[in-house]
């Protein structure tokens, strides 16, 4: 199959989950914690390929074996037994990686997930609550992953600081941000990083058929944008293979992100 | 002497109602489980019956927050979040938000490890865990009265002491936690996946309450929790004792059943409208007892369970 063929192939979600698993290139022995539907894939996808000793959740009690999304109760091959609180164990011990998504993501690296307009104490619209963000992001390695790229998501300035960013681990200092690394915020147009001299969000690479103007158009805020903008790579035809018939065969990874109009 | 006589055991067993005439307006109260999983509901049927008012709750939030604020019972939350379900398919909680966009509801927001520690704080009776977690976060403009403290000792880097999160303890005046099986006594054992923080919240309590699914002798606990390992709740932090079959209802309680996803998806439908919230808790909350809303619950068609 020539390059060609494939890039005629790929489907938008396929390059997401591609460059969500590269986003854990590196890690080695870590628990990576992908939390959503294309972000889990994409973390099994990086086990079942490059990174064969990461550690991955059931999203319950169980620290899995299995390259399958989401293996049924009976099929899964548990390594150990991961309760709530045992969690707080490994996310305060830095052996971990997050991926989380973000109802906000500003210019920085801010996270909201708690609440959207009003005041701290009365939200216009209250949200999750801040959840594990804040201990996520001041210990682990953290990432992002936005399905819906667009100005409301990507905004200038998040309502609520739930997870911090890199103007918020600056104020801190070195000793108190030692752990803090927000490594890239993939979304359904490119991914994203912070690989600046003020660590402001970059524009990594665009996934195929996505135009620059597209991604300014969609973010609230002023991205870094290099001189040359990489497209997103493709998926290997192993790669394919492994999210086709292994990790998702039922095609869930096409409901989070579907292919562009 | 032949006819000397010994004091009993305590009896610790008690009904829902009895449980909640322990209860006072305006007190702080855990709720064990998390999200929509393992919650004591039967208790907290209880409280939506009874004339109890202005209560705090402290809980990784599930559907209770809901049930509890939309009937009025609720004056404070400290929460990391709250929802009936946590995953990719996260569902917010209707009545919850409803409340808390409403502003009247007071609320100490925290990180889920924070939650941890100051219950942790609690239950070993010291006054603050220091920690790294919500350094930066906004979590300090939402609590202003959330403090730093700095290490007496050198930092990493040899010079000053780091400046840590004084996460303080939380104080409960009464923990509410369903578990699966206990014995008359009141130890107690998880037999799904995971004790979440159930021993802890009672640690943290003054008074401390467990439902469990069913009550068998002392001399059969380990065989029916499976493993000594399971045995996690001590006669020794629980003051009393709820036999409740099918108490965790809507939510679940793995592996003796799973969560009533018809139920709640009629409960969450009920913020759309007060007359439907309302026609609810008349139809579904209003039972004198416990045993009533398990009769009616068991006399549904099944189509309707289905639907």
């Amino acid at each position: 199959m020539s390059a060609t063929d494939l890039t005629d192939l790929v489907r938008r979600a396929d390059v997401c989950a591609v460059a969500v698993a590269d986003t854990f290139r590196g890690d080695g022995e870590i628990l990576a914690n992908p939390i959503g539907t294309i972000a889990m894939i994409g973390g099994r996808l990086a086990r079942a390929t490059w990174e064969p000793d990461l550690l991955m959740t059931d999203g319950e009690a169980g620290l899995i074996a299995n390259d399958e999304a989401t293996p049924a109760k009976g099929d899964r091959i548990i390594e150990t037994w991961n309760p709530y609180r045992r969690m707080f164990d490994v996310v305060w011990s830095g052996r971990r990686h997050v991926m989380m998504g973000a109802t906000q993501v500003d210019q920085h690296g801010n996270q909201n997930i708690a609440g959207l307009g009003g005041t701290p104490t009365q939200p216009k619209t209250q949200l999750l609550g801040f959840r594990g963000a804040p201990g996520n992001t001041i210990n682990d390695t953290t990432s992002y992953f936005v399905a819906a790229h667009g100005p409301r998501v990507f905004v200038p300035k998040v309502d609520v600081v739930t997870g911090i960013g890199y103007d918020r681990a600056a104020e801190l200092g070195p000793v108190a941000a030692r752990f803090h690394e927000i490594r890239r915020v993939v979304s359904n147009l490119g991914v994203f990083d912070f690989e600046t001299p003020d660590h402001r969000m970059r524009v990594r690479s665009l996934h195929p058929g996505v135009t620059i103007d597209e991604v300014v158009e969609a973010t609230g805020f002023e991205l870094a944008i290099p001189e040359d903008v990489p497209t997103s790579r493709l998926p290997s035809p192993e790669e394919l293979r492994l999210l086709s018939e292994v990790i998702d065969p039922a095609g869930t990874r096409f409901k989070e992100v579907p292919d562009p109009a | 002497m032949s006819d000397e006589t010994f004091p009993q055991p305590r009896d610790k067993r008690l009904t829902e109602d009895e449980v909640v005439a322990r209860l006072s307006s305006g007190s702080t109260i855990g709720i064990g489980g998390w999200g929509s999983r393992r919650k004591p509901m039967s208790l907290v049927r209880a409280i939506l019956r009874s004339d109890l008012t202005d209560l705090h709750v402290v809980t990784y939030g599930g559907p209770e927050v809901g049930m509890l604020a939309a009937a009025g019972k609720l004056a404070k939350l400290t929460f990391a979040f709250v929802a009936p379900d946590v995953g990719p398919a996260a569902v917010l909680e209707p009545h919850f938000r409803a409340a808390r966009q409403s502003g009247k509801l007071q609320c100490t927001e925290l990180d889920e490890g924070m939650l941890l520690l100051g219950l942790q704080a609690a239950a070993w009776r010291v006054p603050f865990l220091p920690t790294r977690v919500g350094l930066g976060s906004d979590l300090t403009l939402v609590d202003p009265s959330l403090k730093t403290v700095r290490s007496p000792y050198p930092g990493p880097d040899g010079g000053e002491g780091e400046e840590l999160i004084a996460q303080p303890a939380i104080h409960l005046d009464a923990a509410l936690v369903h578990l699966n099986v206990a014995d008359d006594r009141g130890n107690a054992a998880f037999t799904g996946p995971d004790l979440y923080f159930d021993d802890l919240l009672l640690e943290a309590a003054a008074q401390r309450f467990v439902s469990a699914e069913r009550l068998v002798p002392s001399g059969e606990l380990a065989a029916a929790a499976g493993d000594v390992t399971r045995l996690r709740v001590s006669r020794l932090f629980v003051d009393g004792l709820v036999e409740a079959p099918n108490g965790a209802h809507p939510t679940s309680c793995d592996p003796d059943y799973g969560r009533d996803e018809a139920f709640q998806k009629t409960y969450l439908g009920t913020a759309k409208d007060p007359a439907l919230w309302d026609a609810f808790r008349s139809d579904w909350l209003s039972f004198a007892t416990e045993a009533e809303y398990q009769a009616a619950l068991a006399a549904r068609p099944t189509e309707e369970a289905a639907s």
